[in-house]
């Protein structure tokens, strides 16, 4: 059913550290991985080894540079999946039913079995979450790892997206973003975690924390600490230290 | 946005085949016999294979039929029930009419749904706040004075088909005034699609893959934009400057032939550009539109 649920309590989605992420893409890696192994059908490649190739991922990491009106300009590096929107625009034109967003955790999924593959999804999606996957014909996202987050199969430390499993850096946080409590709840209020596209009018619950600006006045704060400190010599040390500053050229 | 060629045809000859039934629906003209039965043909070749064609660019042909079942929400739900209801109502209609009787209220009926259907088929591409140059009541302005203008050629009733492809033509040239500049006015940039943007300027950098994927093919067509202005005229000339003269001579069966002839090639050049011309706002996040 392609109506959109009620507001959920539950918003499970993922808190992304624009200011820790390194850009290695081992959550690119891990994504691809699990969800090829598990869940639906496999995330295919086309031409991997050859000179042309091209593949379904469900998570990608842009990197973008960043010039402030004054001083030096930052990378950022960005990676961008399915945001898991209260107002999926994805879910009510999907005219099979395909597309849902469930009405308990708010995960919008693909059922596969029922997807004609007529990209309309996509095409209402504004952030490229969506991909067609060229060998099984139907729609692709991220699923958030359903089947890792409820799995008791799997250790309780495993149990979250393998994005954020994988990231070297912490700088992916799952979690709960409908209870204001939640750890990742008031990292986005600490930090002033923001929405990507809120014009589009999509209430994405994912959210994005910006980077913290760089090259202060300051270069480091131990910096004044490395001036030459031996100012007031005594002895022959100071002898030579006046005798060799009073030389043309010697330094003061 | 990649202009396919299976939806161009598909939004082409559909939108004539059921502009003509409309006309037919309302009894203008009103044929019996062989003559309906080649008026009628005409009208189905282009609604079915409109739609046949429509088929070939999913993923999964074979699962099309629950399509039709997401009517509460979805544009392309709609339009497949509309559709499929209005080409049965047409067929009984088409069999009334090759048997000697005009059914009036099942026409009226018939073109009600043709007019659902050409509507529909035009909310599809309204309703995506992610192109902003189709979201303006100019797209279904066009695909009713198209359908209906075009429709109206083929059904040979000269002053509808004037007037309706005179409006078409203006409508078009303010679908292109207004959306030329849509899409920087709708607000979306680099800086909103990143968060970035608000003491700074976002460049993209780095792509996150070195080949194309889904989403470029899909989206961020550039291919043959530099001719836009050049199609453009080629387009206009082709579905309004040829025929719009011929009609307001008046039609004879080899001038008809002339004018249908260009405006479909004009309708077909109008929407290669309708879909070539349209950026996508996840281009932003690739510094391409």
């Amino acid at each position: 059913m392609t109506q959109l649920p009620p507001p959920s309590d539950v918003k499970l989605g993922l808190v992304i550290d624009l200011d820790t992420c390194v850009g290695c893409h081992a959550c690119v890696v891990a994504c691809k991985g699990w969800n090829t192994e598990n869940y639906g059908a496999p995330l295919s490649d086309s031409d991997p080894y050859g000179a042309d190739p091209s593949g379904t991922f469900l998570n990608r990491v842009h990197s973008y540079e960043v010039q402030p009106a004054t001083g030096a300009a930052q990378q950022v590096h960005f990676p961008k999946s399915c945001l898991h929107c209260e107002d999926a625009p994805c879910v009510t034109v999907c005219p099979t039913g395909a597309s849902y967003k469930r009405a308990e955790d708010g995960i919008v999924l693909v059922n596969e079995d029922a997807c004609i593959g007529c990209s309309l999804c996509a095409w209402a999606c504004p952030y490229g979450a969506r991909e067609l996957d060229a060998a099984a014909g139907v729609m692709k996202k991220c699923t958030l790892c359903v089947d890792r987050i409820y799995n008791e199969n799997l250790p309780q430390v495993d149990r979250v997206p393998a994005c954020v499993r994988t990231c070297p850096s912490g700088a992916r946080h799952f979690g709960d973003l409908g209870d204001p409590e939640s750890a990742v709840s008031q990292l986005v209020a600490e930090r002033g975690g923001f929405d990507l596209m809120p014009e589009q009018g999509t209430k994405p619950v994912n959210k994005y924390l910006p980077p913290r600006p760089r090259d202060a006045d300051e270069i480091d704060i131990l910096a004044p600490l490395l001036a030459p400190v031996a100012t007031d010599g005594k002895g022959l040390v100071a002898w030579i230290d006046r005798a060799l500053s009073a030389l043309p050229g010697g330094a003061r | 946005m990649h202009p396919a060629p299976s939806v161009i045809a598909f939004t082409t000859f559909s939108g004539l085949g059921f502009g003509l039934l409309f006309w037919l629906g309302l009894g203008l003209p009103a044929p019996t016999g062989l003559v309906a039965l080649g008026f009628y043909v005409i009208a189905y070749l282009g609604a079915v294979g409109g739609l046949l064609a429509s088929t070939f660019h999913l993923g999964r042909p074979e699962r099309a039929a629950r399509a039709l079942t997401q009517w509460r929400t979805s544009w392309l739900s709609r339009e497949g029930i509309a559709a499929i209801v209005t080409l049965l109502l047409g067929g009984v209609l088409a069999l009334g009419a090759i048997f000697g009787s005009y059914l009036t209220p099942l026409g009226w009926l018939v073109s009600l749904g043709c007019l659902a259907t050409v509507g529909t088929t035009a909310m599809i591409y309204t309703q995506l706040r992610t192109v902003p140059r189709w979201r303006h009541w100019t797209t279904p302005a066009l695909f009713f004075t198209l359908s209906l203008g075009g429709g109206a050629l083929l059904a040979n009733q000269g002053v509808a088909a004037l007037v309706l492809l005179a409006l078409g033509a203006v409508v078009q040239i303010i679908a292109w005034v207004t959306g030329d500049t849509r899409f920087d006015r709708s607000g979306t940039t680099t800086g909103s699609a990143t968060g970035l943007g608000d003491l700074s300027e976002v460049r993209a950098f780095l792509p996150p893959h070195s080949g194309p994927n889904y989403l470029l093919r899909e989206f961020v067509y550039v291919v043959g934009r530099k001719h836009a202005l050049t199609l453009r005229v080629i387009g206009m000339v082709l579905a309004f400057g040829v025929p719009l003269p011929i009609l307001a001579i008046g039609l004879t069966h080899l001038t008809a032939g002339v004018a249908v002839l260009s405006h479909v090639l004009g309708v077909l050049c109008l929407r290669w550009l309708f879909f070539a011309q349209a950026e996508h706002v996840v281009g932003l996040y690739y510094g391409k539109r």
